[in-house]
Parts: structure tokens; sequence; C-alpha cells
């Protein structure tokens, strides 16, 4: 099953080879992973999404909070959580494809951010499912480049992750 | 304020951390710590031969006391020389600092002369790691290194220090942090009290249990509360490689050593067990054989300060993450506290049973291999006149290989920090270093390294630096000229195909290579003579001396896990039996 693991971590040089050697050190998977300082600029939160029985999930939660760099861990996906993905799409867009594009675009809630004489960029969030459902969509236009942030995420409600 | 250069803050650091003795190898990077070193008198620094053996030395020392050992070594090679020594310590979890020496700052990531990445090479082999980009960093670094290297589960931590950090031309005010606070560091100490109620109730419904410590009650200093329970209860106990002493060796409760190379009695107690009380214990392959044959029976408690350790390898049932001696305490009181007792009559039938498989199997009842004759001197004997010659009383290191699970099985250990061995790396050279680090805490204390002519060679040049400190350790060389283990495997697997286990004549003459070093050699060829050359040997109080002691090069060890595929109880008793 896919899971959300978000980690609060101390922003410090070698924080962030110490949680992507973990994965590879103990054969576990990172299909996505994104990091930025918060707002307290001493910290960094970190969201990667892997896969994995729950035994191997727990493993891992358990090896995340071992790091002595690491403050805090959760699996958002334990619990209600609001995921986002941001996703920039260059596809090939000529007069007659652009008609079509606008109108997945649209029903994506996505946005064309750049426009050229034969491109269209496109800007799409949402969960990674959303994503994927609109690359689908759009398929019948030739993606001539694609890029994805990675899953970030947040429990909903009261239940907060901090020091 | 006093002002100190960084390299004076190092040194000073380490005094306040209350380190006695480093051991390290000079070089480029190091040097302005070299010469705070040689400027003041309360760190005493000891110079090894290799890096490597550095690092097992404080290792050995760390073992033997529960200190925290302590390294020196320069950047680029120093630093990469330490590393099988750094991994050893954290395989098995000794509280360790190795302070590196490295470029200066200007010249990290340009390929400098002597650079490497210690903190990046180092990674996957170490509790923690620094690098210390300022001098104003360096008290604070130190303080927090030696705090992380001995809370929790210990480890080694690198501190890594570019020269110019170090530099006597700038001088700052020194200030060592009285107190140590960590906001992403809190190790568990107690036990959750509702799980230790959980244990203790199946522990006293228990009808088949067994016992099952490992190094986690030695590094836990938790040998008086695992004695007093297991006394307490009656129960059965064995313990792992990492940790024989914990309990008496020669206490009737002990059933010997598990896993791969333990006794018919305590594997086949595992086997049937209904209730695990696993202290300290990772439920390492050595020991579970196939885990999905393992203790298909038994509802399992498991005490480790990790929680990474608990349902790793098998399901646990009853986890309490604490340490072992702050848990057991609570175990006992606990036990003491409730109405509920043990099953007596169960128990009794239990260690019945178990009686049985030692009256039929037991390797301390009787012996179970051919016995020594002539020039035929069987390495088990070799272990057994080692423990008479010491009154079973020394600090034994070992490498690794047959020398080693015979000194294991043999050598019954009465108290914790005796057995001083590479259990979770495996790494042949341990043993001499280690043995040093054992003899500079121990002073007084008969130190004897239980190694073979394949391992020893491995560290020898240490022999170098045992003379130059007055270190009077004894070596115990089992020579079957072959690697002795190596040869058992291609013995049983490969139709006896020796493929690079033998040397070919090619040994040195160990008796005169000691004695080139400035030590006693002594030869032992034949069985006759063991004994008296034993006694000789450790008579020689002052001196290091080498026994050269042919064994048997076709002995294999026994009783041996069948694998793969087999359970704990699938055991080989000699090259033609099994259970």
């Amino acid at each position: 099953m896919r899971h959300i693991i978000s980690v609060l971590m101390e922003n410090e040089p070698g924080a962030l080879s110490r949680v992507v050697g973990l994965f590879s050190q103990r054969g576990y998977n990172i299909d996505t992973l994104t990091v930025a300082p918060t707002n307290d600029l001493t910290l960094s939160r970190l969201t990667l999404t892997t896969h994995g029985s729950d035994q191997i999930i727990e493993q891992i939660t358990k090896h995340l909070n071992k790091l002595i760099d690491v403050v805090k861990v959760i699996d958002l996906t334990d619990g209600p959580h609001l995921e986002r993905e941001i996703m920039l799409v260059k596809v090939r867009a000529n007069e007659a494809q652009r008609a079509e594009i606008n109108h997945c675009v649209d029903v994506f809630r996505g946005q064309i951010v750049d426009v050229n004489t034969n491109t269209y960029t496109l800007q799409v969030i949402g969960s990674s499912d959303k994503n994927d459902a609109f690359i689908e969509a759009i398929d019948y236009a030739n993606i001539l480049e694609l890029v994805r942030s990675g899953v970030s995420g947040l429990s909903r409600g009261e239940k907060i992750l901090k020091v | 304020m006093e002002l100190l250069s960084g390299g004076e803050i190092v040194v000073r650091a380490l005094k306040d951390a209350g380190v006695k003795y480093v051991w390290g190898y000079p070089g480029g990077a190091a040097l302005h710590i070299y010469d705070a070193l040689f400027q003041q008198k309360d760190v005493e620094h000891i110079l090894v031969r290799h890096e490597q053996g550095a690092v097992h030395a404080a290792d050995g020392h760390s073992r033997s006391t529960g200190d925290v050992g302590t390294v020196l070594v320069t950047s680029g090679p120093g630093a990469t020389n330490a590393i099988t020594g750094i991994a050893t310590a954290y395989m098995d979890s000794i509280p360790m600092v190795v302070i590196s020496g490295q470029v200066p700052r200007d010249k990290i990531g340009q390929d400098a002369f002597q650079e490497t990445d210690m903190v990046g090479i180092s990674r996957p082999i170490v509790k923690h790691s620094f690098l210390v980009m300022d001098a104003s960093e360096i008290a604070v670094v130190i303080a927090k290194a030696f705090y992380i290297a001995k809370t929790g589960r210990p480890g080694p931590v690198i501190v890594d220090i570019p020269k110019d950090v170090t530099s006597p031309e700038y001088r700052i005010p020194y200030e060592y942090p009285e107190k140590i606070k960590i906001r992403s560091y809190h190790p568990t100490t107690k036990g959750h009290a509702g799980q230790v109620k959980r244990a203790v109730k199946t522990l006293l419904a228990a009808k088949r249990p067994v016992i099952y410590s490992g190094g986690g009650a030695i590094l836990g200093d938790a040998s008086a509360e695992l004695t007093e329970l297991t006394r307490l209860l009656n129960f059965p106990i064995t313990n792992t490689l990492m940790g024989l002493g914990a309990f008496p060796g020669n206490d009737p409760q002990f059933l010997g050593m598990l896993g791969m190379h333990g006794t018919v009695e305590a594997n086949n107690a595992m086997h049937e067990a209904d209730v695990i009380f696993a202290v300290g214990a990772r439920f390492d392959d050595r020991v579970t054989n196939t885990p999905s044959k393992f203790c298909p029976s038994a509802k399992i408690i498991h005490i480790d300060v990790d929680p990474t350790s608990i349902s790793k390898t098998v399901n646990i049932d009853i986890p309490i993450v604490g340490v072992c001696s702050t848990v057991l305490r609570q175990v006992i009181e606990e036990i003491k506290t409730t109405k509920d007792t043990t099953d007596k009559i169960a128990i009794s039938n239990w260690w019945s049973k178990i009686n049985d498989w030692r009256e039929r199997y037991g390797i301390y009842t009787e012996p179970r291999h051919e016995p020594s004759s002539g020039d035929i001197i069987k390495p088990q004997d070799v272990i057994r006149s080692l423990y008479k010659a010491t009154n079973g009383d020394a600090f034994i290191t070992s490498d690794v290989g047959q020398h080693q699970m015979f000194a294991a099985q043999y050598y019954l250990f009465d108290k914790p920090r005796r057995w001083i061995n590479s259990g979770g790396l495996g790494t042949m050279g341990f043993g001499l270093p280690a043995a040093m680090g054992v003899q500079l805490a121990h002073p007084n204390a008969i130190v004897a390294c239980v190694t073979g002519e394949g391992s020893i060679q491995m560290c020898i040049q240490e022999l170098s630096t045992c003379l130059q400190y007055g270190f009077p350790i004894k070596i115990i060389s089992l020579n079957n000229q072959a690697l002795g283990m190596v040869r058992q495997w291609q013995d049983m697997q490969y139709s006896g195909r020796y493929s690079s286990s033998l040397y070919e004549d090619s040994l040195p003459d160990f008796v005169k290579l000691a004695e080139s070093f400035g030590h006693v050699g002594i030869r032992v060829s034949n069985f006759d003579e063991l004994d008296d050359k034993m006694e000789e040997c450790f008579a020689l109080k002052d001196r290091v001396v080498f026994m050269d002691i042919n064994v048997d090069r076709n002995e294999h060890v026994y009783p041996m896990l069948i694998a793969p595929n087999g359970s704990m109880k699938d055991m080989k008793l000699s090259k033609t039996e099994r259970t």
C-alpha cells in the first residue's frame, strides 16, 4: 500500500542524505520525495511517498525516528489528510489542438502558464491520482516534457507536527 | 574565559568528556590536534601501527569497561583505514567517538591531497556524524558526540574536523557544555508499565519458557538484574554470542550459547518454548535460522532499547522499549507484587526435558569430539587448557572463525564484559588490537586473545604497539594451517574443494616472528605438553607470549544449525550425525 510519510527534521547539512541513505541501505522504496525549510528556518519538512507491507512501513517510520536529526515522523495516510502535488506539463499545442487542451485543463482546474507558437506549458495541482488522471487525459496531445514536484501533505484538522 | 586554539579545544573537550586514552595515528590534517596532545598530560595517546587497530583497541576498551572508546585519525587513508573498525563497533552497538582530521575548509570538494568524504563514507555505519565547520562548535559537538554515542542504543559517532578549524593561529574562548540537550533525540529508558504487566502475566503463565539474552544485556549493564530474575523464576536461560557472561556460564540454569553453533539443549528449548523472553537480543539470522520456522509455538516478549529492533526479523507479541537493566528491575518488582506465581510443576517437567537433551547431546556433560592424543591436538582441548590455566577468570578477546566458536563454547564466562569478540560484522583482525584496549583498561588482569593463524595476520603489526606500551597480552593461536571455518564449509558444501583456504607452506614461523617483535614465542605440537606450555605462558606475567599451537585441521565446529530452510532444532552434531 502507498503511504505518505512526513518528517520534521533539523535543517542541517547531511540530514537529507541520512534519510535517503536509510532507504537505499535497508532496501526500502522512495517513490517521491520533497523537502524544504519550514516557517521555522531551523527545521525542514520532508514528505515522501513509499509503498510496502505494514511491517515494512512500521520499520521505515521507526528507522526515520531513530535518525538523530529527525524531530518527528508521521504517516499521513494513517488518518484524514490533504495531499498536493504540483505538475508542469509542456505539450505540443497547434492551432487545431488548442481548444481541446484548453478544455482538458479547465476540467482539471489547471492553468496554462506559458504559451508559445507551438507549445503550451500547463500547471496542474492535485493529488497524485488526479495528476495521473490528467496525464492520461492529455495523452492525445504530444507531451514534450513533464515534471512533478512530489507529494506534500498535511493532516486534516487539529493534528500538527511540531517540536 | 580561557582562550584556546581549535586543536587545544579538541583535546580539552576530550578531557572534559572523561577521556583518559585516545587510540590513533597522526597525519597532516590532524597535526594541530597532535601538537595540542603533546603539550598536556591529561589525555594519553596510544600510537598504533594501523588505524584499524586503533578503532578495534578503543572498541575493546569500551567493551571491557562500558566507557566510550576514543579514536583520533587523520584524513583520507587514515579515515578509510578506520572504516572496518567503525563498522565492527556499529554492528555490535559499541559506544565510540572517532575524531578524524579533514582537509582545510577551502579545500573540501577539490580532491585535495588526502581528502575523502569521511562523513559520507561512514554514513551507513555510524550512529551519527558531525562535520565541524567552525572552531566555536568543537566543544559542543564533542560533548554531543559522547552523549549520543553512549545513550540509547550505543554506537560510533564521527567528528570530522577540517585542519584549519584546529589551527593554532586563532584562539577563542573555551567552554564545555555542562548539560547536553538535543531536541530531536530522546532515547527511552524506562519500560511502559502496562507492557511490563502483560509481560509478567505471560512469563508467570509459561509452561516451557526460555530467557534469551544478548549483547544488549551487557551493554545495558543488566547482568545483576538478569541473574536475579532468572533465579527468581527458575527458568532456563541461553545467551547469544554477544551476550555470553551476562548470566554465569557455570550456573546450572545456563543452557549454553544458542544459534548457529549453539548447544542442542539451548536450540531445542528455543524451538519448543511456549514463551521466549528476549532481553537485549536482536533475532539475528545466526540465531533464528529460517525466521518462518523460528519458535513456532512461542509467545515472544522482547526488551530492547532500540524500537527498530522490535519485530525487525521476527514478529514480537509483547515489546518493551527501554534500557535492559531498568526494564528488568521493573519486571522483578512486578513479579514480587503480583499474586500470581510460576507453574512449578510445568517448569519442573520442562527442566526434565531439557536435562534429557543435555544428557544425550550436551557438550558440557561429556566431550562429543574425538579425544586429543600425541600430535593430534583438538582445538576444543586448547580452550579447556586455557580455561584451566586462567581459572576461567581472564578477559578473552577473539578473532573470527572456528577458534572464535570453540572459545565461545568452551570458555564459560561467569562475568559480563569478559568475552570480547566481533559478533555482528565478524571482523578478522579484531582480537589482538581489542586485547590491547582491554589490557590498557585493566592493567593487572589476564588478557588472552584466542585467534588463528589466519586472523592474527590481519592485524599482526600491533605486536609492535604491545612492546611500546607494555601490554602483556597472551596470544593463543590455534594454528590449523587453513582458514578453518572456510575449510569447514568447503568440506560440507563444496565436496572438499579448498578454494583459497590453504597456505601451502607459506606461513611464517610465528615463534621467530614473535621474537623479532621482542616477545616470547612458544610452539605446542604435542597434546602432552599443552597444559605445561599453557602454564608457562601465563607465568610470564609481564611479557607478550605468542602460543603457536598446532591443532587438528580436520576438526569441525559442532553442533551446527542446518541451513538453509532449517529450524533451530535441525542441527548437525558431528560430520555424520544430526538431530
